[in-house]
Formats: structure tokens, sequence, C-alpha cells
């Protein structure tokens, strides 16, 4: 405000050139810190200090996002050549058994395979709310639902509202690089601890780089696959099949069972671990041309800052010349 | 008169008018989908594996000439698909031999020797354990855990291992150990006799 009033005192031919109004109010409004009036170098004129900080640390934030998006392409380009190759491996489960997303039975265990490492978009909130709605479908009399949680940010999210029907949690399960005798003793594990009816995987099924699909795959207990076989419907046709090996029917039924959900979970953390890398390249891609648009703004801000405060000087320059010529 | 002409004109163009997205999807569960809309009508339902199967060729009337194999492995898949005479896979309740039009069948698989016959060649290849399905329309599933073509396999390792497992089992003293010991014999012996048989 005395900036103005005293240009508007000294020569109106100056003030076309400069125009200070919108000047405060932009530096009011895009930094949050209090204005310098004073700066270092003891013009009375706001600091350019404070936005060459910012303008220093949007850059390293850059820097830092770019550095993260090429180590996502690279972890992806790995992993996705192992998810590929490990589709075969559930397919014959589903055309044998079919789909029973909609079964209807007593124990359900919902198994959400999320992340462990945060800043990679929304793939881990969409499991966690799939996982919820799961657990409110089979709700009612008589049924219960529990979690098994692979991954920390799962996990999070899960023990702040259910963390009474979580049944067991696992984290770092990408430390040493996936491998299907990990993921079996892993499968083991679950199925010793926790009893079961149906086991559904929740998981975000790598379509592309761009794209993740939120699927749920369905396991049942054996007890539940003959009871769906007499049942007829999709699986009537087991019984057509002969069953060799083994000394019962039910023995050979319980090791298909039991190898089925490990194949695909197999599967399933291969697909997330690749979705996760994918979901972070695009997010540090975002976040990087975030930070360049900002860096545009504020080196504009800069300038203007920077060429206000060498008219303020050289008006003072100059009216005080003429003060003591005049 | 012009109220008549612009109602049957809208219905023509709604009636004709093919858009798209709709493209033929395989029948996901619908009944999922309705239960998931009652109770979250917000949130898309996920998909499920059912969606995207490779569509299976239907049940033939006659006898097919070929058998279609899948040989799939957790890294890999050996055989996609893949037309051949006959295969003969290690059950647990012995070498059973597969062809076009073999009854449908589950059978649970032991460390042994499999062989894909197509016309003169055969391909041989030691699975670790796993399971074969045959369904009805000559299709043949075989998912093992491992598998290495048997050209591959080291005879002296195998004799070493052979001699190892012999002894552990010997000296076994809990069940566990017994049964892991026999396990390990029962692999060795089982590479020993693809190396000679």
């Amino acid at each position: 405000m005395a900036m103005a009033a005293a240009m508007r005192r000294e020569g109106k031919r100056l003030a076309p050139l400069i125009s200070s109004q919108p000047i405060n109010n932009t530096l009011r409004s895009s930094l949050t810190s209090p204005l310098d009036q004073t700066s270092i170098g003891g013009a009375r004129s706001i600091s350019t200090q404070i936005v060459r900080n910012r303008m220093k640390s949007v850059k390293n934030i850059q820097k830092i996002t770019k550095a993260m998006k090429m180590v996502a392409a690279s972890k992806l380009r790995a992993v996705q050549t192992r998810a590929e190759n490990s589709r075969g491996l559930w397919q014959p489960f589903t055309a044998l058994l079919g789909d029973a997303a909609s079964v209807d039975v007593k124990k359900n265990v919902v198994v959400t395979v999320s992340s462990d490492k945060g800043l990679c978009g929304g793939i881990n909130s969409t499991s966690v709310k799939i996982s919820r709605v799961l657990s409110k479908l089979n709700s009612g009399p008589d049924k219960e639902t529990k979690y098994v949680i692979l991954g920390e940010k799962a996990k999070a999210q899960l023990i702040r509202d259910s963390k009474k029907d979580i049944a067991l949690s696992l984290t770092e399960l990408q430390k040493n690089p996936l491998n299907y005798t990990q993921v079996s003793v892993l499968a083991d594990d679950i199925l010793k601890n926790v009893e079961y009816d149906a086991l559904r995987i929740v998981f975000n099924k790598f379509h592309s780089v761009v794209q993740f699909i939120p699927t749920v795959s369905t396991v049942l207990s054996p007890e539940i696959v003959e009871r769906e076989a007499e049942a007829g419907g999709k699986l009537g046709e087991l019984d057509s099949y002969e069953i060799e090996g083994g000394e019962t029917k039910s023995e050979v039924l319980q090791n298909l069972s039991e190898f089925q959900f490990s194949c695909v979970m197999f599967n399933a953390v291969l697909e997330n671990a690749c979705s996760e890398q994918g979901a972070r390249m695009s997010a540090m891609d975002s976040s990087s041309r975030n930070a360049g648009d900002m860096l545009d703004r504020l080196t504009l801000t800069y300038n203007r800052t920077r060429q206000a405060s060498i008219t303020t000087e050289l008006i003072e320059i100059i009216s005080g010349a003429s003060a003591l010529t005049g | 008169m012009f109220r008549r002409a612009t109602s049957t004109f809208l219905s023509r163009a709604a009636a004709t008018r093919r858009f798209s997205t709709d493209v033929a999807t395989p029948a996901a569960d619908s009944a999922f989908v309705e239960a998931w809309k009652k109770v979250s009508p917000n949130l898309d339902p996920p998909k499920t594996p059912f969606e995207f199967l490779k569509p299976r060729p239907p049940v033939p009337t006659t006898l097919p000439t070929k058998l279609t194999v899948n040989f799939v492995l957790p890294y890999s898949s050996q055989l996609a698909a893949k037309e051949v005479d006959m295969v003969i896979v290690p059950a647990t309740t012995g070498q059973m031999g597969v062809l076009p039009g073999h009854v449908p069948t589950i059978a649970e698989l032991k460390p042994g020797v499999l062989s894909v016959h197509e016309g003169n060649d055969t391909t041989k290849y030691f699975v670790s354990s796993g399971f074969v399905f045959i369904h009805a329309n000559s299709v043949a599933d075989i998912i093992a855990v491992e598998a290495v073509p048997v050209d591959q396999i080291d005879a002296s390792l195998v004799q070493k291992g052979l001699q190892e497992f012999t002894q552990k089992l010997n000296s076994a003293s809990t069940d566990l150990e017994k049964a892991e010991a026999q396990i390990g014999v029962d692999v060795h012996s089982a590479l020993n006799s693809a190396l000679t048989g």
C-alpha cells in the first residue's frame, strides 16, 4: 500500500510500467509465511529469498519423483513377465470348478492382498473397500467373515474398524523376490490357522500400465465343493469326473482345494505387485508434472518480485536525485 | 401429425442404434453382481476369474482325433493348447495314458516322467507333482509345481541325493523328519528310474 502511494506521488510516467497491487495479492496467496518487509539487501521490498527456497524444494521433489518413477518402471518390467507367465496357472481350476463368487457359506475368509509401501495411487484403498463390501455381503445370522491381510497398507486401514475380525496379517512379502515356494508356505499357514468354508482373495489384476482391475477369486473348501456338486449348477458336472489316486475322493478333493489355493494366491500376489508398480509409476509421473507446473508458477512470481524490487530501488534513487537537484 | 412422426422416428432410432460398448462379455456371475449392487450401489463390483478365462472348446459329438494339452507351471506355460496324439502322466496309481476321448478324470500326480507324444516325436519331462484334469472335450490340463526336461538331469547329483536321503530316513527320529526324508527318497528314486528307464 505504501509503495503504491509513493509511486503515485512520484513520476506518473513510471506508473504504467509497474502495478504493485497484483503483486501483493499473488504473493499473499502463494506464500504461506508472513511477508518479509525488510530483505537482507536492506531495500524495502518483499524478499526473494522465500520464493527461492520454495523453488529449490519443489525442484528437489521433482527430481525425487522422477527417479521413483524410473525405479518403479524397471521393477514393473521385471515382475510383469513373471505375472503373465503365471496366468496359465489358475485357468485349469476355473475351467474345472467354475466360479463360485455368489456361493452362500457360513465361514467366509477374505484374503486382502495389498502393498507394504505407499505412494502407489488408490489401489490399496480399492482393495480395502471391496473387502469391506464382501464382508457386508456375507453377513447375516450364523455367518461370519474373517480377514487375512497381506501387506501393511491394508492392515493399517482395516485395523481401525475391523480389528476383531482380523485372523492373520502378514507383511514384508516382497523382501525377497516372490516365488512359488514362499507363497505355498504362506498358503499352508493360512489354511492351517484359519477355519474356512470359502476363501475370497481380493487383489488388483494387472491389465495394463494405466489400468488395474479389482478382482475377487473364490476357493471353496472340499466339503463345500461336494455340497455344491450335489446341488447341481456350475459344479454339477464334477461328479461325472473319475477320481484317480488317493484313497478316497475327499482326500483328492482336499489336495485339489489346497493346490488351487496356493496357485491362485501365487497369481494374485504377482498381479498385485505388478499393479502396485504400475500405479506408483503413474502417481509419480503426475507428481513430477505437478511439481514442474508449480516450479513454472514460482519462477514467474520470483521474476516479478525481483523486477519490482529493482524498480523500487530505481525510483528511490531517482527521486532522491531529483530531490537534491530540484 | 408432427408429434406422431417424431415419436416413430425416435423409437426406430432407439431400436436400431447399437452402442460400441455393447461388446459380448462372458456371462458374469449375475447373482453376485446383483447382491453386490444391493449392498453397495456406488462401488463397481470386482471382476471374477471366470470373466478372464479363455474360452474352452465345447464337448464334441464325435470322437476328436487330437488331444489338446495345456501344461502349466507356476513360472511359465510350457504347452498352451497344443494338439498332440497322446500323453502319459505319472499318476499316483501308476503311469496313465491319455488319448483323445478319454473319460473325464481328475488325477493327482506323483514325481515321475511325463511324456508327450506327437506323431513320431516324444518329449519327456520330469514333473515333481501336481494335478491333471481331463475334460469331456478332450482337453487335458496338467498343472505341476516343477518340471524339467529329462535330458537336463544330472545323474551323479541324483545318486548323491538318493544316498543322502536314504541315510536321513534311517537316522530320522520324529515323524516329520521321517516324512521329509521319505519324500526325498521317493523323488530321487523316481529321478533315477526316469534317467534309466
